[in-house]
């Protein structure tokens, strides 16, 4: 079976937290990593760029909307990802239109931090 | 050597924009580029003063502002290896970029206009970030035209260039399959900044930067390179609204509605471009919401005297704009329209229907109409209550003194 572990975090924290502190808490992070690898129990993890980053993605009517910001509604839950490899951001938006779940929910684009976990 | 002096002024005027646009694409940075642009022109007023003008400023400015940054990227290496890395790229990618290379100059243009107006920024950073980078405006006339303060404002032009480089946002013009929709995007920022300018114009605009002029700037601009109907609708939509800007307000500032206006002072030679645009949109066989809002506001324009509106023309051309965007703010100017065709009992029916609906509830234009056909139809009490409404939910203090007056002159 596989699962996926999905991180929720107050990004404002993240942003008050002393350097040092921050970079223990990544350092853990990488540290499970190497261990889940080595068990075999680790198919891919990375850490997301902050939310201002963000951009949503919806087809209705077979029009694309794209608006900025993160997906923020409380009816409708977390179902899915795609990870994904995109040029740009305009490639991610147009493959994000094309997942068919876009059609009746919401797709969130964020980019993946290139350098695994720098502080937001 | 050119031939008539150039001031340096009246290049940066003419130029900057197009300099930036080309150093941005060729840097992939835009505080990079501006830097450069800054130390380009800087360089220039020392040495054209004392060798004069080069026949290509333009391309002048952008070799010299690509060697400044690429001299800067090597000084900071000494801290920062990745500075020194990105600056022999730089050097080594060169430019074949032909300097008398027209559609080249214009498509960095282009590039500069979508990626500021591109949907995945916030509509207020897109705004802000069009008006510096593409109209050239500092961030403290940006502030003071949104009444905002400019800390605030340089934090979200800094945001949204943060998220064009962490998101990575391409510099690109949208290939033909998105292009329309995205040309919605920009459009839509054109507007807003001519509607922030001419909702304002009877402010304190003296301290203002003249917004309406920069959005009719930058649609003719837009018209010049991209041959899209709507573009063309846009221009004719503004020029034709613009064209009123003398009438619409007495000298203290106090609205005057469209059948009280002076129309010997709307401006003749607006309207007359105006309803060539229109033409031209028309002609082209694929009319869009902009264009038909030009239609209504020609309409207006046509009309020598009120009585000689025709609002069966204008409820037809509401009709068709319903087809495309589904709106309630069109369906109250529809309600008002039919008003005036058929007589404020028929529109005030309408507006009813609209407000039943609940998402006008406190849009404060709803509650003025409904007032407005009440007070025609001899109904004053619930004319009053809806005057109040509109009052306590206006914020700009011209509409607010208007309808304080309507209030007041209504019989009791």
């Amino acid at each position: 079976m596989k699962y996926i572990c999905l991180i929720y975090n107050e990004e404002s924290r993240l942003r008050a937290m002393a350097a040092d502190e921050y970079e223990s808490l990544a350092k853990e992070h990488l540290a499970l990593d190497d261990e889940l690898e080595e068990s075999g129990n680790l198919i891919a993890s990375d850490a997301l760029r902050p939310v201002q980053d963000a951009t949503t993605v919806r087809l209705r009517n077979g029009n694309l909307s794209v608006t900025d910001g993160p997906f923020a509604e409380t009816k409708e839950q977390l179902g899915g990802f795609y990870l994904i490899e995109a040029r740009d951001l305009n490639e991610a938006i147009r493959i994000a239109g094309r997942i068919p779940s876009a059609r009746t929910g919401s797709v969130e684009v964020r980019p993946i931090s290139p350098d695994c976990c720098v502080q937001p | 050597m050119t031939l008539a002096p150039v001031s340096i002024d009246d290049l940066y005027r003419r130029d900057s924009r197009q300099v930036l646009a080309t150093l941005i694409r060729l840097l992939g940075d835009f505080d990079l580029a501006e830097e450069a642009l800054q130390d380009a022109f800087a360089v220039a007023a020392e040495r054209w003063a004392r060798d004069g003008v080069p026949d290509n400023p333009r391309a002048w400015l952008v070799s010299t502002g690509r060697f400044k940054a690429i001299d800067k990227l090597r000084r900071r290496a000494r801290f920062d290896a990745a500075q020194g890395e990105l600056a022999d790229r730089l050097y080594d990618e060169g430019t074949d970029d032909d300097p008398d290379d027209r559609p080249q100059i214009e498509d960095d243009y282009l590039r500069l206009i979508f990626t500021c107006c591109h949907p995945a920024l916030a509509a207020d950073a897109r705004i802000a970030l069009t008006l510096r980078e593409v109209c050239g405006l500092t961030t403290e006339e940006i502030a003071r035209a949104f009444l905002t303060g400019a800390p605030t404002l340089a934090q979200r032009i800094v945001r949204a260039k943060a998220k064009i480089r962490d998101a990575r946002i391409p510099y690109a013009v949208p290939e033909a399959g998105a292009l329309a929709e995205r040309l919605g995007s920009v459009l839509q920022v054109v507007y807003l900044v001519f509607n922030e300018g001419y909702s304002a114009s009877s402010g304190n605009s003296l301290t203002r930067v003249d917004l309406t002029g920069e959005a009719i700037r930058l649609a003719r601009l837009l018209r010049q390179m991209l041959a899209e109907p709507e573009v063309t609708g846009l221009l004719a939509l503004m020029l034709l609204q613009n064209s009123r800007r003398e009438a619409r307000a007495t000298s203290d500032g106090d609205l005057i509605l469209l059948d009280e206006q002076d129309r010997s002072l709307w401006r003749q030679d607006a309207i007359d471009e105006g309803l060539a645009l229109l033409g031209d949109a028309f002609r082209s066989g694929r009319v869009g919401p902009y264009t038909l809002q030009a239609a209504i506001a020609a309409e207006h324009a046509r009309a020598a005297r009120p009585e000689d509106t025709d609002w069966g023309r204008i409820v037809q051309i509401y009709d068709a704009l319903t087809q495309i965007v589904a709106s309630p703010v069109v369906d109250l100017n529809r309600a008002v329209a039919v008003a005036m065709r058929d007589g404020p009992a028929a529109g005030l029916a309408q507006i009813e229907a609209i407000a039943a609906q609940g998402q006008l509830r406190g849009y404060h234009l709803l509650h003025s109409a409904k007032a407005d056909l009440l007070r025609r139809l001899g109904r004053y009490g619930e004319a009053r209550d809806a005057y109040r409404t509109a009052l306590n939910l206006a914020e700009q203090e011209p509409e607010k003194r208007f309808l304080a007056n309507r209030l007041r002159d209504l019989p009791a």
